[in-house]
């Protein structure tokens, strides 16, 4: 018997008067899975979240959670979508735990659900600061009781949207060990970000979105994979014209830092010689691994 | 008490506690100010008009007030409830929140609603317990003067909410509060009787609900009025049943809430 997926997005476009946020997107995400959401500023990205949680309607095409829909079935949905929102938004009325009581209760949470609240509190360390207000609270604070907030009412499907935006070390750390051990625990992680190397420490498989769409979408392995062997940084002296040979290796050029994608490491020696020969001088030279941000660079930039 | 609530009515409850609290914690603001100003326009008034104007027999000027008094602070801050905490709740973007939330748009207006009466009540009440150390106020039909607090309270409590959801920011707000509801209560019967208007002003007075909010609610101390007050409840009722189906239709449609 197949498992019915957390979200399944089915051919949704969203318009905003002439302007096409969403193109036709189809997406399905596993139950279990830790998915990353990725794009530049203005790919759809949050419009699709959005969407999800019902802050916004499709202009055509059907959304769902757990297997209801976000329309039709809005109430069966929400109860098991938590969103954290990208804006830092609170209630300045309430502390941390009234606040988080009231998020519980609205999800018709009663006292039994206190403990899980508490847990929240403590595992996002919010303990020292449960009685202060919303609005005293830091930035950093603010992020952590935002994240509380959305899982207030034990949600089985979490989207956070650009949740560590502006964050300090420490409270990634602390958020991603607690996101971490929710999705051990079988809950659905959807998440943007614009830090990647996040993404592919965490996330199993990523979307790339652009322009309303999606343009790459796979295993976070199978991505990496897509941009084979190693890069090759190195720094010239300044002034540095490449020889005809290895111009055409080249990756990516940041002032006079040039990025060489290479078949394979014996291609190192090859570089070094036409550099050699040119009688060209470097100061630094890295070898490197593809990462996310190489692939993302790669694929948002060539759709 | 919570252990008493359904799960199924732990959400608007929980909506409807929030907007008690949210109030409550500025009470000074919510009802300590409107009960001062209130009693400060009794003051000034009955100081300087009791001994010249007398509006029904046997009742004095500052007895006359009071009603009015109570009814245009309960009114007054019934919408101030709804309204400022929509707007306040969308400008900070808290709003969120709640439309996050599997709460339907007749729950969330429900609660909204019911907090808004809550404080347009209280503020008259608070009023009400004030004016009686010092004027000795009768009580003819305690049954519409419960009717028409109730029902004023409710009619701009949903009035709150339509303003609250279509403002975009607190300019438009003070538009409404200063060029509506505030012209539409001096102007209602609040200091005086329309008969005391000349025949155009006291045909133009039959159009304002606030009118017979007003002298339904004074009805009930004095068993005098303008107008019967069974005609004052129609109107209030159907003002209120019309400006509920309105505000459900904003919310079910989403209308500058959900896009």
């Amino acid at each position: 018997m197949t498992m019915t997926p957390a979200i399944k997005i089915e051919q949704v476009t969203k318009d905003f008067g002439a302007l096409k946020a969403l193109k036709g997107i189809d997406l399905s995400i596993e139950q279990g899975e830790f998915f990353a959401l990725l794009g530049p500023n203005g790919a759809g990205k949050s419009t699709l979240i959005n969407l999800l949680a019902g802050l916004l309607r499709p202009s055509s095409g059907k959304l769902s959670v757990m297997g209801y829909d976000v329309v039709s079935q809005y109430a069966q949905a929400r109860q098991l979508l938590g969103v954290v929102p990208q804006e830092l938004v609170f209630d300045p009325f309430f502390n941390v735990r009234e606040m988080l009581r009231f998020q519980a209760g609205y999800f018709g949470r009663g006292p039994e659900n206190d403990a899980w609240v508490d847990e929240v509190i403590e595992s996002l360390g919010l303990t020292d600061k449960a009685h202060v207000n919303m609005r005293r609270l830091s930035g950093g604070m603010k992020r952590r009781a935002l994240i509380a907030q959305a899982l207030a009412h034990k949600p089985p499907v979490i989207v956070l949207d650009e949740p560590t935006a502006g964050v300090d070390v420490e409270l990634r750390q602390t958020m991603w060990a607690f996101i971490q051990r929710l999705n051990r625990e079988g809950h659905t992680i959807i998440l943007t970000t614009h830090y990647l190397e996040e993404a592919e420490v965490l996330c199993s498989r990523v979307a790339m979105m652009k322009s309303g769409q999606i343009v790459a979408l796979d295993t976070t392995a199978n991505l990496l994979k897509h941009i084979p062997g190693k890069q090759l940084r190195v720094t010239m002296a300044p002034g540095s014209a490449l020889p005809a040979g290895i111009a055409a290796l080249v990756r990516h050029r940041d002032g006079d830092v040039y990025t060489f994608a290479l078949n394979d490491v014996a291609q190192v020696a090859d570089v070094m010689a036409e550099l050699r020969q040119a009688q060209l001088t470097f100061t630094d030279m890295q070898l490197l691994e593809a990462d996310l941000e190489d692939v993302f660079v790669d694929m948002v930039g060539r759709a | 008490m919570s252990t008493l609530i359904s799960a199924r009515m732990r959400g608007p409850w929980t909506l409807f506690k929030k907007e008690l609290l949210r109030f409550w914690r500025v009470s000074f603001q919510t009802v300590a100010a409107p009960v001062m100003t209130a009693l400060l326009y009794l003051l000034i008034f009955s100081h300087v008009l009791d001994k010249h104007v007398q509006v029904y027999d046997g009742v004095g000027y500052t007895a006359f007030l009071i009603p009015g008094l109570i009814m245009m602070s309960v009114l007054q801050n019934a919408f101030a409830n709804s309204s400022s905490s929509l707007i306040q709740s969308k400008v900070m973007g808290s709003i969120i929140f709640v439309m996050l939330t599997p709460l339907s748009y007749l729950e969330f207006f429900l609660a909204f609603l019911a907090a808004s009466i809550i404080r347009g009540l209280v503020v008259g009440l608070c009023i009400y317990l004030v004016a009686i150390i010092f004027i000795d106020l009768p009580i003819a039909h305690p049954g519409y003067i419960l009717a028409f607090a109730f029902l004023g309270s409710a009619l701009l409590g949903a009035f709150g909410i339509i303003a609250g959801i279509w403002a975009d920011k607190f300019d438009q707000m003070a538009a409404f509060q200063n060029f509506i509801i505030m012209p539409l209560s001096f102007l209602s019967g609040v200091f005086y009787s329309i008969h005391s208007l000349p025949p155009v002003w006291q045909a133009v007075s039959h159009f304002n609900p606030f009118f017979y909010m007003i002298d339904g609610f004074r009805y009930g101390f004095f068993g005098q009025g303008d107008i019967s007050p069974a005609v004052s409840l129609m109107v209030v009722g159907v003002s209120f049943l019309l400006l509920s189906w309105l505000a459900l239709r904003m919310l079910k449609s989403g209308y500058k809430l959900r896009g």
